[in-house]
């Protein structure tokens, strides 16, 4: 099967041409992006009612996070985006090298939020902050102090799955940019896995003060 | 004389793993419409089990538990099986494409991946039948579905995995309705069929996540007790409620729009007239789209929300009768006038207007507080979601599959007996339910495995009409599969209809069209040009 | 051979947008960091809120290119937000005012009834009827005390003060 110009190799047969192929692709993505919304935002609705109603336990729960590596994990994951931008940037001009180095650094500092997670939950395992009915510590004031660590292992929780999708996303895309399977033309896989790990980011950026900043 | 194309998307290429891993819309549609109408068929023996059942007070087929478990699969089969893919999969995903002129749908695989979701879906369901069942409604509410035993994270599980299959389709409709457009087709120019689908689709997208992490939180309940919905732990019950039903009230409008777009296909064609208010009923699609996400409070009227939120939720559900009624109107004014062919489409848009109608006017009883206290759990709510979920859009179902049922197939069904099904189902569907309103209104409660003697009547007469109902099905399922084989070839346009799809051959090629299609009229053009049906 | 791919005008961000829009980013994060120190009472959490968005809005509008891209992605992100918006505020107005009585509709109580909240356990002033006046004869007189605080729903129908007559009858 030949390609032309005008029909290139990652053109599916049923577009037109590949500007149409990359909006309906990025059209796609943005409305997935619209169902994760939705997906996390039950989780904040969930929040809503509960900080409502517990003001004061969330206050004194919310001490036990640590906030320096909350702090920090907010700067990785958006030093993470920055890097994710720069890799399309550096495929958008055809520098294949460079986006691969952009991309490991990605999944580099994504991996350091997951080690960082993980010292945060092995800790409140170890006190016994552990949600619903497993909730075991003593130290927090207030009615039903399980109730924050049930909606901090959620959300965060949740939000650590679609971090580690994302990086098999990434690594996908890894592999491909290896393979040379994009280009100055065409890097459609990589803006859109852009989007998708941008939109981690963004929701991190409110778990952040919801959780970790209750004044 | 018409001929069945030689080659067609139906038989070439040929084999089973050309079925499966197949990328052409059309054939994806077939495959939907298998799997929905033997979902179909397993949520409907379930029905008639429950009516056999109530046939008498007291025990009469089956115990009190298994009783519960019998209504909890009719429902949840139906609902997440059948009727919420419905339209979309099984007719949309063959007409939408060739509808707007396209080659297929803006992503094949992901639609493809669709359909295999959905067989994941309705399997862990299958099990989860089998694995203790479940009995809790299929609404799921706590703190029964939290405490109970039974399957309940497997059916949960089962439901999640739908919820993206029916995210996946709206995602592909909504770009494919963008961006695959034929030359010359404005977004007013497209049939009303693709607006309706559009309009589910957007609803699709924004409400089954809710439902997903709902979801996930009832099995986080059931499994960690995280204590959210458990009063005890300092949960809200109710917020299950709000939770749940922020999907499954815009769910019923994607059950509904399809169906409306189905009618507003069927109308024009039949009436031989230009469709009244195009731009009304195109705009309505989005009103009733954008207002369903603002009224799921009222299924909550009476499980303890406050007052005002009552009192707010029921306002807005009189809101959303003004879209659906300006369909009405325009229907009815396409009909004015014009030149009427009873052919059996027709028919079922016909009983579609008269039993969507008395479902919609009914659920007006129960947006009102004061009579929803009375109303609410009783069979007079059975009775008005029947008549328009199965009043409405199984009519209007029906309708489109004998409509374009020549197309997918090539093949025409008998009439005769079309007529004698869509008669025996109207009269059965008829029988069955509009006694439980009068159940209702009398106090007879839903989901009760018995009832008091003074109700014995009419749950007899409504168990009667429910083996007329299934009588009209087996008779219709008999001549479409007999016509699959025996039917005479339709040729292109046996309906003389507009819309692209009547251009090119019955069934169509694997490409859709054997030239790109050129519009050169709207799709309700009759008075501008005379297409004759083909023979 | 690029030269027809490269015809749409697909926009590339200067190296040093995205680098400042990181920095902006790290020092948003700082700042909201050392707010949240300081005690604002309930400004804590709209502040918090409000430099999370103008993050978000970086991130989105920069990040995720909605600046320079076409319109109906930005649409499609704020239908989303407002359906979302409207899922919180329906909710909220079951959550805030569960615990509201009529006072009107709450009359017939009895007089021993009590509302209680479903926070503290203690019994709610108002909502329950006060005791009957000394000279009352029959339980179903009841005065019914308007509550200055909270707003109820009927302010302007005023509840009949019944009395209870020597005729033996049933009040309406």
């Amino acid at each position: 099967m030949s390609h032309s110009e005008n029909h290139p190799a990652y053109l599916a047969h049923h577009f037109n041409d590949p500007a149409q192929q990359r909006d309906a692709s990025k059209l796609g993505m943005w409305i997935f992006i619209m169902t994760e919304i939705l997906l996390f935002g039950g989780l904040f609705l969930a929040y809503t009612v509960f900080r409502t109603l517990n003001p004061d336990m969330f206050y004194n729960a919310h001490k036990h996070l640590d906030l320096t590596l909350g702090t920090i994990n907010t700067i990785v994951l958006i030093t993470s985006s920055v890097t994710m931008a720069l890799a399309i940037r550096s495929m958008q001009v055809g520098r294949k090298t460079q986006t691969l180095i952009f991309l490991f650094s990605t999944l580099a500092l994504a991996a350091v939020f997951l080690v960082i997670k993980y010292f945060e939950y092995s800790h409140k395992f170890h006190l016994g902050q552990l949600p619903g009915r497993f909730y075991t510590y003593t130290g927090i004031e207030g009615t039903n102090p399980h109730i924050f660590f049930s909606i901090y292992f959620t959300m965060t929780g949740l939000h650590a799955v679609h971090i580690i999708g994302g990086m098999t996303v990434i690594s996908m895309m890894v592999v491909r940019t290896f393979k040379n399977h994009f280009s100055a033309e065409y890097y459609t896989p990589l803006e859109l896995t852009g989007l998708y790990w941008h939109l981690v980011d963004l929701i991190w950026i409110y778990l952040f003060p919801l959780l970790y900043l209750i004044g | 004389m018409s001929t069945i194309p030689e080659i067609n998307y139906l038989n070439h290429p040929k084999g089973i793993k050309s079925w499966l891993m197949t990328l052409d819309h059309k054939r994806i549609g077939v495959l939907y419409l298998a799997s929905i109408l033997t979902a179909f068929l397993l949520g409907g023996i379930f029905a008639i089990m429950i009516r056999l059942e109530l046939l008498t007070p007291g025990r009469d087929i089956m115990g009190p538990q298994t009783y519960n478990q019998v209504f909890t699969l009719h429902g949840a089969i139906m609902i997440f099986l059948f009727i919420i893919p419905g339209i979309p999969v099984a007719l949309g995903n063959f007409v939408l494409p060739l509808m707007l002129g396209a080659k297929d749908v803006a992503f094949p695989r992901l639609n493809l991946a669709s359909w295999y979701i959905y067989i994941a879906g309705a399997l862990v369901a299958l099990y989860a039948i089998f694995a203790g069942s479940v009995d809790t409604g299929w609404t799921f509410y706590t703190p029964y579905s939290t405490s109970t035993g039974g399957a309940v994270v497997a059916m949960t599980l089962a439901v999640f995995i739908l919820g993206f299959s029916s995210i996946f389709t709206g995602l592909n409709f909504v770009v494919t309705i963008h961006k695959l457009r034929a030359p010359g087709m404005t977004w007013f120019k497209m049939p009303l069929f693709i607006w309706s689908v559009y309009a589910t689709a957007i609803i699709q997208i924004m409400a089954t996540p809710v439902l997903g992490i709902t979801l996930i939180l009832l099995a986080l309940e059931r499994i960690v007790g995280i204590g959210i919905f458990d009063p005890a732990m300092g949960g809200d019950p109710v917020l299950f409620q709000h939770f749940f039903w922020f999907y499954s009230h815009p769910a019923v409008y994607i059950m509904i729009l399809p169906a409306m777009g189905v009618i507003s296909e069927l109308i024009p064609v039949f009436s031989h007239k230009k469709i009244f208010g195009y731009r009304a009923i195109a705009y309505s699609s989005f009103g009733i789209a954008f207002i369903s996400f603002l009224v799921w409070g009222h299924h909550m009227f009476i499980s303890g929300q406050s007052q005002l939120a009552s009192m707010i939720f029921s306002f807005l559900t009189f809101l959303v009768a003004i879209p659906s009624g300006v369909k009405v109107f325009n229907w009815i004014a396409t009909m004015y006038k014009g030149s009427i062919w009873l052919q059996t489409p027709m028919l079922y848009a016909f009983s579609f207007l008269f039993l969507f109608t008395i479902g919609g006017l009914t659920g007006l009883f129960l947006g009102t507080l004061a009579t929803d206290v009375h109303l609410t759990d009783t069979y007079f709510v059975v009775a008005h979601f029947h008549y328009v979920m199965m009043g409405g859009t199984v009519m209007a179902f029906l309708g489109g599959l004998h409509y374009w049922w020549p197309k997918m197939f090539g093949r025409m069904y008998s009439i005769k007996w079309s007529r004698i099904g869509t008669a025996l189902i109207f009269l059965g569907f008829n029988v069955t339910f509009l006694a439980q309103f009068v159940l209702g209104a009398k106090g007879m409660p839903r989901r009760y495995y018995t009832y008091l003697d003074q109700y014995r009547p009419l749950n007899f007469y409504s168990s009667v009409g429910s083996w007329i109902l299934a009588l009209g099905f087996i008779i219709t399922a008999i001549y479409l599969i007999h016509s699959l084989r025996k039917g005479k070839p339709a040729g292109n346009n046996p309906w003389g209809g507009l819309t692209l799809e009547w251009t090119t051959t019955s069934p169509p090629p694997t490409e859709n069209f054997k030239e790109p299609p050129i519009l050169t009229h709207g799709p309700y053009d009759f008075d501008k040009i005379d297409v004759k049906p083909t023979a | 051979m690029a030269n027809r791919a490269h015809a749409h005008s697909e926009h590339i961000t200067p190296l040093r947008i995205y680098l400042t829009v990181g920095l902006a980013l790290f020092v948003l994060t700082a700042l909201t960091v050392m707010i949240s120190k300081i005690h604002l009472g309930p400004w804590n959490a709209i502040v918090a809120l409000g430099i999370a968005s103008l993050k978000g809005l970086l991130v989105a509008l920069f990040f995720m290119n909605l600046l320079y891209d076409k319109k109906i992605y930005m649409i499609i992100v704020s239908v989303a937000l407002v359906v979302l918006a409207i899922l919180i505020a329906l909710t909220m107005a079951d959550i805030l005012r569960r615990g509201d009585v009529n006072d009107y509709e709450a009359g017939p109580i009895r007089r021993e009834a009590r509302i209680y909240d479903p926070n503290t356990g203690l019994p709610l002033k108002q909502g329950h009827a006060e005791p009957p006046a000394a000279n009352a004869t029959r339980d179903t007189t009841a005065v019914i005390h308007q509550p200055e605080a909270r707003d109820t729903l009927n302010k302007s129908i005023k509840p009949e003060v019944v009395d209870p007559g020597t005729t033996g009858k049933e009040p309406d």
